[in-house]
């Protein structure tokens, strides 16, 4: 099979970030003020990547021997992605100041993980899946850990990496039952032989064994218990990547892996175990967000109901279940980076204005901050007409179609518990009598990322039926 | 010739101590090892299904995973190391300022 130029343009995106790190790794070495270089040009590479792929959308190709796909879904992903990393680029330029963490470094690993998540995104074959994955898992396990001589950091690096790695091992040890049952790690061959094996019990397993892992990546319950901690723990800009790059990543991959299951009655094994996690994420989270005093625990539960939410889609097994989630994840990526991003432009030096009790009078103090945050918050609880009530909605209307109402209804009771907290916050920045509070001081640049992500979240919101359908014609 | 099940009965032993280690002991070092074991089941798998099936995906997979494995040992040890630095302890009943 000859590779073209065709080929290379179909994964351009992929090149640039690759070159993008190399580039970056030379002017690390040589350029004496690199940090302040590298947040730009990193911008540009994401830019350009995020632009190109969403550009280049309708050229959907397999190359190198079925390893992987071209646009389609994975340019989706890309762009989320890619404009992701670009807007928490933009937050980290002064926080990273802030945080006495101003190193070019920083930058280089986000690029890395960016094409991790990349590479998951595009996989035709276990192989990707597993190098993909781990390119952007250990790249996540650094930065986590980024701020090295604060406790908080290191625990939430160590925290990260045992627990990421314990998900690691069940993913590898799932493949190699999946491989043995099939005889050979490429989708489409899981895919043409799947009459065969689809009720055999190693198969069966390997699948399970899976998704048990991919659990631990996406953050649903059970297998949440790393998730509060490293996302309150790590630094701000940090959280934000990983939180909704790194869950869109990793629910990209199980899409791709359970893709032979859907429209099959084999999958209805692995309803009864979905849907179990889908219910205990939204509600565990929903409710124990509520508890919370510390506003990054408080967003790290909201994720992993938020996980919970989007696991409704996939068990659901069907295309319109899977295009829901991918508008929900474009939805979540950006509603949460936002939400992250005013976090980490508030935050002092020390780890210090994380309470929720410091937001009481933001809105008198700083009208344009708590008018953003507020639109996050509306659209991370659901309310129309922000991005994230048409996620649900999708979501909710596929478990329908598949016959499975009651986890619909659950969803529904969930988000209103979640109404609660996110509501909370609002009513603490504006109807709060005193003058307590913190008084911010705001970047610019900070600035310009959320506003960024607030008007792609208010964009979504108002034309959320040309997005699904862009989505749904290339979902199989 | 030895039946394949002994080699798998063999690899999910391996994984379920990994599994035990991981779950139950406190010092990060053997925890980490514990993974360690976990991958190498993982690899135990492949290259027997490998034999049995007579086909190279699987211990090319192999080398994927040791390679990746290396990787990850290296950053993980940076940041025991790191972490030691600062509480001069891997012990993961004391690293609890965060609650789990």
């Amino acid at each position: 099979m000859d590779i073209t130029i065709q080929d290379y343009l179909n994964i351009l995106p992929l090149i640039i970030i690759a070159a993008g790190i190399l580039i970056s790794v030379v002017i690390e070495m040589y350029a004496k003020n690199s940090e302040k270089i590298l947040p730009w040009f990193s911008i540009v590479i994401f830019f350009s990547a995020g632009y190109y792929a969403l550009f280049t959308v309708n050229s959907q190709s397999v190359l190198f021997s079925n390893m992987i796909v071209t646009g389609g879904t994975a340019n989706i992903f890309f762009f989320l992605f890619c404009f992701g990393a670009a807007i928490v680029s933009l937050l980290s330029i002064d926080y990273l100041k802030k945080a006495g963490i101003y190193f070019g470094e920083y930058y280089i690993l986000l690029q890395s993980a960016v094409l991790g998540m990349m590479l998951l995104a595009n996989a035709r074959d276990l192989v990707m899946i597993f190098i993909g994955l781990e390119q952007m898992s250990i790249p996540f396990y650094v930065l986590a850990g980024f701020n090295r001589k604060k406790h908080f950091s290191n625990e939430a690096a160590l925290k990260y990496f045992l627990l990421g790695a314990f998900a690691t091992g069940f993913i590898v040890f799932g493949m190699g039952l999946i491989y043995g049952s099939v005889g050979s790690m490429s989708i489409d061959a899981i895919m043409t032989k799947f009459g065969d094996v689809s009720t055999n019990a190693v198969f069966i397993i390997g699948v399970l064994l899976f998704i048990i892992g991919f659990s631990f990546k996406i953050a649903a319950f059970p297998f949440h218990m790393w998730v509060p901690d490293v996302y309150q723990g790590s630094p701000t800009t940090v959280t934000a990547i990983m939180s909704t790059g790194g869950k869109a990543a990793a629910f990209s991959a199980l899409f791709i892996a359970l893709s032979p299951f859907f429209g099959d009655v084999s999958f209805n094994i692995f309803k009864p175990f979905l849907s179990a996690l889908a219910v205990l994420s939204m509600l565990f989270g929903s409710i124990v967000a509520i508890a919370q005093t510390d506003i990054k625990r408080m967003l790290a539960y909201s994720s992993i109901s938020h996980a919970g939410y989007m696991l409704i889609g996939v068990t659901s097994g069907l295309a319109s279940g899977t295009a829901g989630v991918i508008f929900y994840l474009a939805a979540y990526t950006f509603m949460n980076l936002g939400a992250f991003g005013i976090v980490s432009m508030l935050e002092g030096e020390n780890d210090t204005n994380l309470k929720i009790d410091d937001y009481i009078n933001l809105g008198k103090k700083n009208p344009l901050i708590a008018g953003l945050l507020s639109i996050f918050m509306f659209a991370l609880s659901g309310l129309p007409p922000f991005a994230g009530f048409f996620g649900k909605y999708y979501v909710f209307i596929s478990a329908i179609e598949s016959g499975m109402t009651w986890l619909a209804i659950v969803g529904v009771i969930s988000s209103v518990i979640s109404v609660y907290f996110y509501l909370r916050l609002v009513v603490l920045m504006y109807f709060k009598e005193g003058n307590e509070g913190i008084n911010p001081t705001v970047s610019n640049t900070a600035l310009l990322g959320v506003v960024i992500a607030a008007l792609i979240v208010i964009l979504i919101g108002l034309f959320p039926g040309s997005i699904i359908e862009l989505i749904s014609t290339f979902v199989i | 010739m030895i039946p394949i099940e002994y080699y798998l009965i063999l690899s999910a032993f391996m994984f379920i101590m990994g599994v035990i280690g991981v779950l139950t002991r406190k010092n990060a070092i053997i925890v980490f090892m514990s993974i360690e074991l976990m991958l190498n089941s993982a690899n135990l798998t492949f290259v027997t299904f490998s034999s049995y099936l007579g086909n190279v995906t699987g211990q090319l997979f192999v080398f994927f995973v040791m390679t990746v494995a290396a990787a990850e040992a290296a950053v993980g040890l940076a940041i025991i190391i790191a972490l030691f630095r600062n509480k001069q302890t891997v012990s993961i009943d004391e690293i609890n300022i965060l609650k789990w």
